[in-house]
């Protein structure tokens, strides 16, 4: 267990929008929030999951909803904290620690956010290693693992718990249902997991990996070097276009944001096309309509000259982007994995093909 | 005839010119002045004296910067109450909280948070605290401060939160200054709270500045209405303006493409203004600047103005330019280009003397930069050339040839042909582009709102009569109005196929 500094919280906003591959949420308002508690003198604590005990309890939390929404009812510690403390009035037992649900977007950063009001650890990891739309789409998923209960509170004292549910998709559903109705946001404590599904099913490290990735961009923006070859350096990543946005569609189904953006090729790539299909998140990118990354390696946007990541509802057109790929957590790329979030999970009819394999 | 006079107040110039019609009857530079209103009766009267007609204009409109210097520079900023309707949520984050601390401290006098709000879809998030409010309204009135910036959760969706308690206030306390948030942004409750707070702070500035342009009107015998000049290239009468300075910060660079547009007659092209100290580079699109969808920071407080999307380059007529190695810039001489540049007999190597060393422009004494070697001369063009290709290059919204405007008093920098451009176009009073646009503002309204099961069309064209009520309401005549721009974005997560809608409407000044 370390203590996390101030500095590392804004890396980790910085790596986890990189990671969110598009979707996941802006971390700024989370990051206003730790920057408040850390002023106050609050300091968050890092766990290493080896440090747990098998039969400890970890939270894993989230904030669901709309992200436009989150922009007026802004995002707070307190309600975060009444999702935890409630899941643990249902279980009549306490947590020892938090983790992120996924480490992509805002949510990397709302652990941190109950941990500072509950005193206790955020665990390194997720179960995602990035941004994902659906609730089956995590490793505890691909592991079988329990999906319920679930607890969701909203800020006006409404809680809900999700005692039962069928399928990963029924709590999904159910819970969702609730969400929209509390005015589509809501804080939310997934299922409870011991120490040693944590260890045996969580993605690992994945916190520390974020932190990495934003402190590997602000050391290249203060050196005036290119924050893109950074973030390539640390992550193992891949260049796979970089061009101009010059179409983008977007589309409401099924309370997902879907849509497609093509991008003009410019330097190296001049006299070629990009086109990112994305639900919520970058699903499927083409080279020339030939195929040439698919979800689950991850699929990042970033602006080419500052390195910041563009979300799927902030594509513009006219932006100047690189696409990056970068490695999935190997948990994703088993045959189970592939099942639960490769290109079939998200409709598209391809055979998953990694840009690293 | 139609006659308008346009007016630029920058910080170095004051330039004003006579629209008749649709050509430029007359225009004149002089020097801003501290007091402003010395300033324009001086450039005014210069009109007259040039086109006597100019006393019968129908309206003048007036550009400044005067609004944005003042946050940048941290002066004549007054102190503000802030109320943030919008408990239990948002507690942690309260008014102010991403704002600079030593701009805060200046501008923070009181902050308020009330029960309240809306959702997304318009239902009350809480009922409104309206006892909390008028205990805070006597608060404030006691404490003397008399400037207040109203935020309410959702308030672009259900503005009834801000408008209760700008009619608390006003009986409370009759005469105090109110700007209500859901008036100036979008969705974005930090962004568009700390545009109404950056209002607030600066609406007794307005208010003076706006009487001093009234009164150099008055004294150059002038009776026509007097409007300012808005960030989207559109103009509110003074007398509604004053209360939304906000809305004229990047009115400058705004002017200058607008009047780059007019003086070309190109409706899609890229302007390149070149001033002094920068070289901003932007993008027409239907006659009108693209705008920033992100957020722009001011002074570096986070907002999401209407404000054009815009690249500023370091170069200008007064950047310095070092030998060895040679470098472009960043800083420069500002308006002490006419004492420091080799040609004016100072001792600093300018851009501008790079450009009269290889007659690009006629300035000052050429002997003095006969000496300048060739080959850095050479050097220095081929830098500032690339300077500016990569410049458009970034701006450009696709691979093809564009047209490239230049305007602004450093124009002659841009060279003849450039990488991706297909032109660049030289026009005549190029130098006052700036005022030209000032002059043939038009008058706009806008709505961007959430709609739930309505068809694309359907949310559109009801967005659509909500901008044109909005332009009537600010002085357009309805005949005349015209969409400049549609955008829809449907929402993740949203029940009932929700779309946002962005609908600007732009029409002429009703007569």
């Amino acid at each position: 267990m370390r203590p996390v500094t101030a500095d590392e919280i804004e890396s980790l906003a910085i790596g986890a929008w990189i990671l969110g591959t598009g979707g996941g949420g802006s971390p700024y308002l989370a990051l206003l929030n730790m920057r408040q508690a850390y002023r106050k003198g609050v300091v968050c604590q890092l766990m290493d999951a080896s440090e747990l005990a098998d039969d400890d309890l970890v939270a894993v939390v989230s904030n669901m909803g709309a992200p436009l929404v989150g922009q007026e009812r802004l995002t707070d510690p307190k309600t975060m904290a009444l999702a935890v403390t409630m899941m643990e009035e249902y279980l009549g037992r306490k947590f020892r620690a938090l983790m992120s649900l996924e480490i992509g977007g805002g949510n990397s950063i709302q652990p941190f956010m109950g941990a500072a009001v509950l005193d206790l650890p955020v665990i390194d990891g997720d179960c995602m290693g990035r941004a994902f739309p659906e609730a089956q789409m995590t490793s505890f998923a691909i592991h079988d693992l329990r999906m319920y209960p679930l607890t969701l509170a909203d800020v006006r004292d409404n809680a809900v718990v999700v005692a039962r549910a069928a399928s990963w998709k029924w709590m999904e559903r159910i819970s969702r249902k609730a969400c929209v109705e509390v005015g589509s946001i809501a804080s939310t404590c997934k299922a409870p997991r011991t120490g040693k599904e944590i260890k045996e099913c969580a993605i690992l490290g994945s916190t520390t990996k974020a932190i990495g990735i934003g402190r590997a961009v602000q050391a290249a923006r203060r050196a005036h070097r290119d924050p893109i070859d950074a973030v390539l350096e640390v992550t193992g990543g891949i260049k796979l276009f970089a061009g101009k946005i010059h179409d983008i569609a977007r589309r409401t189904t099924e309370g997902f944001l879907r849509g497609t953006a093509a991008i003009e090729g410019l330097d190296d790539f001049r006299g070629h096309t990009f086109r990112l299909a994305f639900q919520n998140e970058f699903a499927v990118g083409w080279l020339d309509d030939v195929p040439r990354v698919m979800t689950p390696d991850l699929i990042c946007v970033v602006d080419t000259v500052a390195g910041d990541a563009i979300g799927t509802e902030t594509l513009r057109y006219g932006q100047r982007v690189t696409v990056l790929a970068l490695p999935a957590p190997p948990i994703l790329l088993t045959p189970k994995g592939i099942e639960h979030v490769g290109p079939r999970a998200f409709g598209y009819d391809l055979e998953f093909r990694s840009v690293f394999a | 005839m139609r006659r308008r006079i346009g007016i630029d107040v920058g910080g170095t110039n004051t330039d004003a010119v006579l629209l008749e019609d649709d050509g430029v009857a007359a225009a004149v530079k002089t020097p801003t002045t501290s007091d402003v209103t010395t300033g324009i009766t001086k450039a005014l009267a210069a009109l007259v004296a040039q086109a006597p007609g100019a006393r019968t204009a129908q309206a003048v409109m007036i550009g400044t910067t005067h609004f944005t210097n003042a946050v940048v520079q941290r002066r004549d900023l007054g102190r503000v109450a802030a109320v943030r309707i919008g408990l239990p949520s948002g507690a942690s984050l309260p008014p102010f909280v991403d704002w600079p601390e030593d701009l805060a401290e200046l501008v923070r006098a009181e902050v308020v948070t009330l029960e309240g709000g809306h959702e997304f879809d318009g239902r009350p998030l809480v009922p409104f605290d309206a006892r909390g409010m008028r205990a805070a309204a006597r608060r404030i009135r006691e404490a003397g401060i008399t400037s207040v910036a109203v935020a309410a959760v959702f308030s672009p969706l259900n503005a009834a939160g801000e408008e209760e308690a700008a009619a608390i206030l006003a009986e409370e306390y009759p005469g105090v200054a109110v700007t209500q948030s859901h008036r100036l942004g979008r969705i974005g409750l930090l962004e568009r709270e700390n545009a109404a707070l950056l209002n607030a702070c600066l609406i007794e500035l307005a208010r003076k500045t706006t009487r001093a342009f009234t009164e150099a009107l008055r004294a150059s015998g002038i009776a026509a209405p007097l409007y300012l000049t808005q960030n989207d290239g559109t103009v509110m009468l003074a007398e509604v303006a004053e209360a939304y300075p906000v809305y004229s910060f990047a009115s400058g660079p705004t002017n200058s493409m607008r009047g780059a547009a007019f003086l070309s007659k190109r409706d899609e092209a890229l302007v390149v203004d070149v001033g002094g100290t920068t070289t901003d580079i932007g993008s027409l699109r239907h006659g009108f600047p693209r705008e920033a969808n992100s957020v722009v920071e001011i002074g570096g407080v986070r907002t999401l103005f209407r404000m054009p999307d815009l690249l500023s380059l370091g170069l200008g007529g007064g950047t310095r330019v070092a030998r060895e190695p040679l470098a472009i810039g960043p800083t420069s001489v500002g308006y002490r280009l006419t004492e420091q540049a080799l040609v004016f007999g100072g001792d600093v190597l300018t851009v501008t003397d790079v450009a009269v060393a290889a007659g690009l422009i006629d300035l000052g004494d050429r002997a003095r930069v006969a000496s300048l070697p060739a080959a850095l001369v050479d050097a220095a063009l081929v830098r500032i050339r690339g300077m500016i290709e990569e410049g458009v290059d970034r701006m450009k919204t696709d691979a093809g040839l564009v047209p490239l405007i230049a305007v602004g008093g450093g124009s002659f920098l841009v060279p003849a042909r450039l990488a991706g451009v297909s032109e660049v176009l030289n026009v005549p009073h190029q130098a006052v582009a700036n005022a030209v646009g000032a002059a043939i503002a038009q008058v706009s309204g806008e709505v961007d709102q959430i709609f739930q099961d309505l068809t694309r069309e359907e949310a559109i064209a009801r967005a659509r009569r909500a901008a044109e009520d909005k332009a009537v309401a600010a002085g357009a005549d309805r005949a005349t109005i015209n969409v400049v721009e549609v955008e829809d974005l449907p929402l993740a997560y949203l029940p009932g196929n929700s779309l946002r809608t962005r609908v600007r409407v732009v029409g002429e000044i009703a007569r």
